[in-house]
């Protein structure tokens, strides 16, 4: 854990471009108008970020500062108006877990994997084998409704790891859910992370996820979204909602947010 | 349960005001009326509910098969929904009872103007919810499909297709309460057999209570079709039944 921690900045510069490596620089996105007569929305206006290959970044911010838009940049669904993103293939994972209701839990998990080309049994056969591994035994047919939320968000990050990316940009992931099984699903999450690291961009507007979650945490301005102050999470994994220095940084994130 | 009451406290009403109020037959005729012409015109009420029947099912069958097709032609399209969706709105207000009898004289008294007008009518009822579901399926859903390189006809496949199938049974459920008016209206305009022709007659025969019969069959036939493709949907389609979000 602690290696992963301090190794990207001592990683070599070969290993970092197919590890995964996130580089935003100066970008600027404008959103046109959503009414007649309304000026155009700045999402962001010159924001810079550099995330090391199996890094966990932790975006927070007030709502609507742009991070949403942060992350669909650097999937690539979208283009910057100004300035460059330089990213890995990044999976998305949103706030809602967007499960197709008609398909079993390990199809909705290999979804991925079928536009890929993978054949049905096969794709099914491999997003069931991680399933068992997140403590989905026996869930692998049910379909959405039948499963629990903290489920369906194991489910939708199922599907996020099995696209197979080097990044995996997480909207939000456990917004939807209640304090108890969030708390839960982010023990879970940084367990799952330390056994398959990926890098990590992680959205929220929850300090104390974006602690216990990350290397590192980036706090943006309300709109148009800048970057105001940067964490560094030098904490031991597992760790402790509790822990004094955790109980520090997240005061200090709250503070460089203004509240 | 209810609704099996308010049946049998109409068709028990409607026997005591005909058998007490001296109503002649041929005007309302009681319910035990029809029920005999039910048992003693079966044969003449069969084969024609036979030919109706036909009408009505090959007809929705091919209004199903146009209507799909031309919601996803729309749907892929954004030319074909401007020219053509206007197109299939003004389709619907053209009214049957002049239609008909042109498509006689276009197809002669067989089955096909029977079929075509059947299929005319309920062509619109399955476009429109079809065309709706498709169209809602959410765009962050669309949003993840591109994220992981899926083609436009992935999409579509994997996820747009199976959104848009509770459309096509609302469309098809739709079309069985209209497709039974429109084969009548089809029949009373040129032909020789069917449950439509068979009221034609037998109204000017002083025959109401074989009228009322084949209407009872008629309404049988479309709500036996309904609760058909209500359990069909069910059984295809069981997650836009089962109740969303009970788990914890």
């Amino acid at each position: 854990m602690q290696t992963r921690m301090t190794a990207p900045a001592q990683a070599p510069p070969a290993e970092r471009a197919p590890g995964g490596a996130v580089t935003l620089r100066d970008v600027v996105k404008t959103f046109a108008a959503q009414r007649r007569g309304a000026a155009p929305v700045t999402a962001l206006d010159g924001l810079s970020l550099d995330v090391q290959p199996q890094e966990i970044v932790a975006v927070v911010g007030p709502s609507g500062c742009g991070k949403t838009t942060l992350l669909e940049l650097v999937c690539g669904l979208i283009a910057p108006d100004a300035g460059g993103v330089d990213a890995a293939p990044a999976a998305l994972m949103a706030q809602r877990d967007l499960l197709l209701p008609w398909a079993g839990a390990a199809d909705n998990a290999a979804l991925a994997l079928r536009v890929g080309g993978v054949p049905r049994d096969a794709a099914r056969e491999r997003a069931g084998a991680l399933l068992r591994d997140f403590g989905l035994t026996g869930f692998e047919r049910a379909r959405p409704h039948e499963l629990s939320g903290g489920m369906r968000q194991r489910v939708a990050f199922a599907r996020t790891l099995l696209a197979g990316r080097p990044v995996l940009c997480l909207d939000e992931p456990f917004a939807a859910l209640d304090a108890l099984t969030r708390a839960e699903m982010q023990d879970w999450l940084a367990g799952t992370l330390a056994a398959d690291p990926r890098t990590v961009v992680v959205v929220t507007h929850d300090v104390e996820e974006a602690v216990v979650l990350a290397d590192r945490v980036v706090v943006l301005s309300p709109r148009p979204g800048r970057v105001v102050a940067e964490l560094d999470v030098d904490v031991p994994r597992p760790r402790r909602r509790t822990d004094a220095r955790l109980v520090a940084l997240r005061a200090r994130a709250l503070e460089a947010l203004g509240t | 349960m209810s609704a099996l009451l308010v049946v049998l406290a109409v068709v028990g009403g409607w026997e005591a005001y005909a058998r007490l109020s001296g109503i002649d037959e041929f005007v309302l005729p009681a319910p035990s009326a029809i029920a005999t012409a039910l048992v003693d015109d079966r044969a003449l009420l069969w084969t024609n509910f036979a030919t109706t029947a036909g009408e009505i099912a090959v007809g929705i069958a091919a209004a199903l098969a146009l209507g799909l097709g031309c919601a996803v032609a729309i749907h892929f399209s954004p030319l074909l929904r401007r020219g053509l969706y206007p197109l299939l709105v003004g389709s619907q207000t053209v009214p049957i009872p002049i239609v008909a009898p042109l498509l006689v004289v276009w197809f002669g008294f067989g089955l096909a103007p029977k079929i075509a007008i059947v299929a005319l009518v309920c062509f619109f009822p399955i476009v429109v919810p079809t065309l709706d579901a498709l169209g809602r399926v959410d765009a962050d859903l669309r949003k993840l499909m591109r994220s992981f390189g899926a083609s436009r006809w992935q999409t579509f496949r994997i996820v747009e297709a199976p959104a848009a199938l509770p459309g096509l049974f609302t469309g098809a459920k739709l079309s069985v309460a209209i497709a039974t008016i429109a084969a009548v209206l089809a029949e009373q305009a040129g032909s020789e057999e069917g449950l439509g022709h068979l009221v034609v007659q037998a109204l000017p025969q002083f025959q109401t209570a074989r009228a009322y019969a084949a209407v009872l069959l008629l309404s049988a036939f479309a709500v036996a079709l309904f609760a058909l493709l209500s359990v069909a949907e069910r059984r295809l389609l069981p997650w836009t039944v089962q109740p969303r979000g009970t788990a914890t």
